[in-house]
């Protein structure tokens, strides 16, 4: 249970978060007291077996959830504890989604689908930040497609146009890259690192790949809702050891 | 699979209240139609079996001309003195009574205005003591020329008491009387079913409700002790002679409320046509549901055929749902019909003061119908969607159906096609020989004809309108969702324009009637000042014939012609005939026709009928009036209807045989130069006596005759309310399962900052344009059906098209705010839609 303290300024934190799922009998604990920071412009990836936790923590340092002890701060603002609206808008400017699947909206093209966050807020894209994104994830010549019209390998690059353009403080990713191919997966991950890297993005993701989890700066094992282990710059080989340890794998 | 069906009903609520509920209100129509009609019925047969409960036998003379309750109002027929001393020398006859009882004695209560009468008789009759049924509550029976007893009801409404002067409108203009008594009926009862009953002394109730004396309407018999009511009416009838009806009390009941009960058949089927556009409408939103249920089960159904149901059992599996959907609403409408035909009734009662209501029952009619009504209604409306279900193929389970857009050329063609053929329908049902069933059905067609066409005009219409709303990104999403899919945008809404099409119709014709009909009124009518009443009881008001000779006498008047008015049977055929004192004054005062006088055994036929009857000036027909014997008549003249009253004209002589031989109207042409408000007021005075009737100018007088027809649009609007309110449960429906269907959609939205107002917004814009697109379709194709028949109705004189743009832009408004209405509890749903569980929703 030790959050490792991040030496540059914080993009999110989490503090002694519990989170506890039904009540009496049903109960179930997802998080027990996890304690994390995510420092400004690193790729961290969140790993652990099925059932340990990732995604709710992920949803609670996201202000899709409420957390049932402790806090959580994105920036500078507390999350937990503000209301809908508060919240909405925090997700609006300052948080960045990839879900696993389902991530556009058929409705729209690629490109407006890019711009949705933006548009929501009434804000225009700063044109130069547009071409680069638009550039980054090579999407120039599917602008005007809709999702279906998009391989899923495209349609993640899409959803991770989306997240970036409005430049968040994080990035939340829940396995971006669980329902592609290696290939396409290689592509969206990089896609990311290239955005820490050179733009200075901050992002979360979680994770089942050693290899995906070998993009990031640093992983963070989770297991029955505990922090467990951290590894920094990983490796795939470093990553499997770590999980085969015994200490992982609970 | 049953098991499997029902399970997957209950665990689908939402969707089966809101398309049950269409079927329950219509079906609640049906049920009340028939409830309503059932317990008036009873009603009625009670009442006559009071009304009748001191007759043993009832003979009157066989009326000149039979006019059913339909046609208008039949005439009392009257017989002599002489026949109710026949009666009474018949053995076994205990008593025989002659008795007066006309309708058109109106009493004018202590405000000096005329007792409202709508309904019930207003009875003028003569005093022939109490009996079992009659109880004198105060005072006596008349026994002077100037006094009069009246019913509790009267004494009531006019809040009229012993001693108090009272004026009464016969046959004769106002007279003054006494009132010596009041009276009630055994059980406490003010009235006999909300009649207005005033007794005179005989003479006086022969001279003013017959217009002569001697003479009855009625004999009421008694029978002696032992003999059977049958046996004394075989006895009487053998008597008497042919020219006479004689009846057992039994009958005169049954023949009385049959007389109603064909009007009540009448409203039945008024309801239920009523009732069947709302069931229409119904099924485009069953079917929309059942589509949209199965687009959602696809995964569900594949997986079912892919264990091993056949085509046969997923569309069984659809049509028991259906069965039980419908049998299940159709109880329960059938429950709220009985509540529905119950109000109707007490409203009914309500508006006929003393009118008492039958226990409300529920007829074997009202039970079958509802439930086939309910049971095939909802099975037909899932039929196609059952289809489709049964051509889901299995792999579609192992697939990610986002259900593809089939193209809509089928579609269109098949709208097509049905449209020119509901279009051919119409067309001959309007100017061939087809009649209402024709054209009905031909609407029908059409209808469905557009309905299918709406997915192909849905598109660039939905765009179009979806337009207004884009300036914002809720809009624009909701423009979006809009149109996204044709077919279920394009059922909504063609439901709703269903009703708004048949409102916006029905609009059209009256409107175009009424302005092209004020229109040759006012060229044809040279009268600028006009005596009438509004016609509001079964009878229209007629008035002294001295006001027509004292108008002609006042100063600035160049002619006043009045005219007597009734039904007659000329070669056998039920007609309206128009008298006059003098042809050529009216000719002068109404048309500016210039017809000689009649002579005692002449007639003037309109060329119109002439053509129509295939007869020739010169020819000689059978005239039989109210009253007096068939007389025949040559016809010596012609003229254009148009420029004239009525079709036929009967010497004034004629007149005095006339139901009521009084005038109807009174035409008044001014010298030149002289204003209508110069000689008004004189008129009014005239007519100051006849609470009924007044003088008018000839504009007020044209909008006051054609104001009926705003009334009938006013009904067409409440009826056809029902059938819009289930359109509107239709874009509900529409909507909740819209939302349901993009719940993990939302929760994107959601989860990138859409706000709870920004998603609420957004459903609703989608509404609005669904409702819009729909209500604007109405109003087109309303339009249409509307001028097609103002323009079949040419001929009929029927030559202005009028488009009601403000009643349309209205209907237009309120499709927009139903449109936000229908939003409500979706756009809640979607905006309290938990994100996380939105987002992992499937
Ligand atoms: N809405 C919920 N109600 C009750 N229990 C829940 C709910 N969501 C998650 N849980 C429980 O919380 C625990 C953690 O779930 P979580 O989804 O965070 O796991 P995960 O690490 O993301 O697993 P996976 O790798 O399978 O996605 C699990 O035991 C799960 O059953
Ligand atoms: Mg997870």
């Amino acid at each position: 249970m030790t959050g490792t303290q991040a030496p540059e300024p914080m993009a999110a934190r989490a503090e002694e978060v519990w989170k506890v799922y039904g009540k009496a009998e049903a109960q179930v604990v997802a998080l027990r007291g996890v304690s994390a920071t995510f420092g400004r412009g690193r790729f961290t990836a969140i790993m652990g077996p099925s059932g340990s936790g990732k995604s709710t923590l992920m949803h609670c340092l996201a202000g899709l959830d409420t957390v049932t002890r402790g806090t959580v701060h994105i920036g500078g603002t507390e999350v937990t504890g503000l209301n809908d609206k508060a919240m909405t808008k925090l997700r609006r400017d300052r948080v960045g989604f990839i879900f696993q699947q389902f991530n556009l909206l058929p409705t729209l093209t690629a490109a407006e689908n890019i711009r949705l966050p933006l548009d929501i807020a009434g804000r225009k894209p700063d044109p130069q930040w547009w071409d680069t994104v638009i550039e980054t994830v090579g999407l120039q010549d599917r602008l005007k497609h809709r999702p279906a019209q998009l391989s899923g390998g495209q349609q993640q690059r899409v959803a991770c146009a989306r997240a970036l353009i409005s430049r968040p403080d994080v990035i939340f990713a829940d396995e971006p890259t669980g329902n592609l191919d290696s290939k396409s997966g290689a592509e969206v991950l990089s896609f990311l690192r290239d955005s820490v890297r050179e733009h200075g993005q901050t992002i979360v993701m979680v994770t089942h790949d050693p290899v995906a989890a070998s993009y990031t700066d640093r992983v963070i094992f989770l297991a029955d809702g505990a922090i467990v282990h951290e590894l920094a710059n990983p490796t795939p080989e470093t990553v499997l050891e770590a999980m085969k340890s015994g200490e992982v794998l609970v | 699979m049953l098991r499997a069906t029902l399970k997957s009903l209950l665990g689908r609520k939402l969707r089966l209240v809101l398309s049950g509920l269409a079927v329950v209100l219509g079906v609640m129509f049906v049920a009340g139609a028939f409830v309503v009609t059932d317990t008036l019925g009873r009603s009625f047969d009670q009442l006559f079996a009071t009304a009748f409960e001191g007759t043993d036998v009832g003979v009157s003379a066989k009326p000149k001309i039979e006019v059913s309750e339909m046609e208008g109002e039949q005439v009392a027929s009257t017989l002599p003195a002489a026949a109710v001393q026949q009666v009474r020398n018949v053995q076994g006859v205990k008593s025989a009574t002659g008795v007066v009882n006309s309708d058109g004695a109106r009493v004018i209560g202590s405000d000096g205005k005329v007792l409202a009468g709508t309904g019930p008789p207003r009875l003028g009759e003569n005093w022939v003591g109490t009996d079992d049924l009659l109880q004198l509550r105060e005072g006596r029976g008349p026994t002077a020329d100037d006094e009069i007893a009246v019913n509790a009801l009267i004494a009531k409404q006019g809040k009229l008491k012993i001693g108090d002067k009272v004026g009464v409108l016969t046959l004769e203009p106002k007279k003054m009387f006494t009132l010596v008594g009041i009276w009630g009926y055994a059980g406490d009862k003010d009235s006999i079913g909300g009649s207005q009953e005033v007794a005179f002394t005989e003479p006086v109730a022969q001279k003013l409700m017959i217009g002569r004396t001697g003479e009855f309407n009625m004999i009421n018999v008694k029978a002696a002790d032992g003999v059977t009511p049958e046996q004394l009416r075989d006895r009487i009838a053998a008597t008497i002679g042919a020219g006479y009806d004689v009846k057992t009390g039994d009958q005169l009941a049954e023949d009385n409320a049959a007389g109603l009960k064909e009007f009540l058949g009448f409203f039945n089927k008024i309801l239920l046509g009523f009732a069947s556009v709302a069931l229409f409408v119904g099924i485009f939103l069953i079917l929309n549901t059942f589509s949209i249920i199965i687009a959602q089960r696809t995964k569900e159904l594949a997986m079912m055929r892919a264990l091993g149901a056949s085509r046969r059992q997923v569309i069984g599996s659809v049509l028991l749902e259906a069965v039980v959907i419908g049998l299940v609403a159709a109880l329960l409408g059938l429950g709220a019909g009985v509540g529905v035909g119950a109000a109707l009734g007490q409203f009914f009662a309500s508006l006929n003061d003393g009118f008492e209501m039958a226990t409300v029952g529920v007829p074997l009619s009202a039970v079958v119908s509802s439930l086939l009504v309910g049971v095939l209604v909802t099975v037909v409306a899932a039929l196609l969607p059952a289809l489709r279900a049964s051509r889901i193929s299995p792999v579609a389970a192992m697939q990610d159906v986002a259900t593809p857009d089939r193209p809509l050329t089928k579609v269109s063609v098949a709208g097509a096609v049905v449209g020119a053929t509901g279009g051919t329908l119409l067309a001959i049902g309007l100017y061939g020989s087809g009649g209402l069933w024709l054209i009905l059905g031909g609407v029908l067609v059409c209808f469905i004809g557009i309905a299918l066409l709406t997915p192909l005009i849905s598109r660039p219409v939905v765009a179009l309108l979806g337009r207004l709303f884009s300036w914002s990104v809720p809009g624009r999403l909701g423009r979006l969702n809009s149109g996204r899919n044709p077919r279920r945008t394009a059922i909504t809404a063609a439901a709703l324009m269903v009703g708004i099409a048949l409102v916006t119709g029905v609009t059209v014709v009256m409107d175009s009637a009424k302005k092209s009909l004020a229109a040759q009124a006012e060229d044809t009518i040279r009268a600028q000042v006009i005596i009438g009443g509004d016609q509001n009881g079964p009878r229209p008001p007629t008035f002294d014939p001295a006001v027509i000779d004292k108008t002609a006498q006042i100063a600035g008047v160049r002619g006043a012609a009045g005219i007597w008015q009734d039904q007659a049977k000329i070669n056998g055929e039920l007609t309206y005939v128009t008298a006059t004192k003098d042809l050529a004054v009216l000719g002068d005062a109404f048309g500016g026709l210039q017809l000689s006088p009649l002579k005692d055994d002449q007639m003037a036929v309109s060329t119109q009928q002439l053509t129509e009857k295939g007869w020739k000036v010169g020819d000689t027909v059978s005239v039989q009036l109210s009253h007096g014997d068939e007389r025949r008549y040559t016809i010596t003249e012609s003229y254009d209807e148009d420029a004239m009253v009525g079709g036929y004209q009967v010497p004034f002589a004629a007149a005095k045989d006339f139901g009521i031989p009084q005038p109807v109207f009174g035409f008044v042409r001014l010298t030149d130069g002289t204003t209508v408000d110069q000689v008004l007021p004189a008129i009014k005075a005239l007519v100051a006596d006849s609470p009924e009737v007044s003088a008018t100018d000839r504009t007020t007088f044209i909008q006051d005759q054609l104001a009926d027809l705003d009334t009938i649009i006013t009904m067409v609007q409440v009826l056809l309310a029902l059938a819009i309110l289930i359109a509107v449960l239709g874009v509900v429906n529409t909507l909740a399962l819209s939302v349901l269907e993009r719940t993990r959609e939302l929760g994107l939205l959601r989860a990138v900052g859409l706000s709870r107002g920004q998603t609420m917004r957004m459903v609703t814009v989608e509404a609005v344009v669904i409702s819009v697109f729909g209500a604007l379709l109405g109003v087109a194709v309303g339009s249409g059906l509307g001028a097609a028949v103002v323009r079949a109705l040419k001929d009929d004189g029927i030559d202005q098209l009028v488009l009601p743009w403000g009643g349309m832009g209205t209907y237009l408004v309120l499709a927009a705010l139903v449109g936000v209405l229908a939003a409500v509890l979706p756009s809640i749903k979607a905006a309290r839609l938990n994100v996380l569980a939105a987002i992992a929703h499937d």
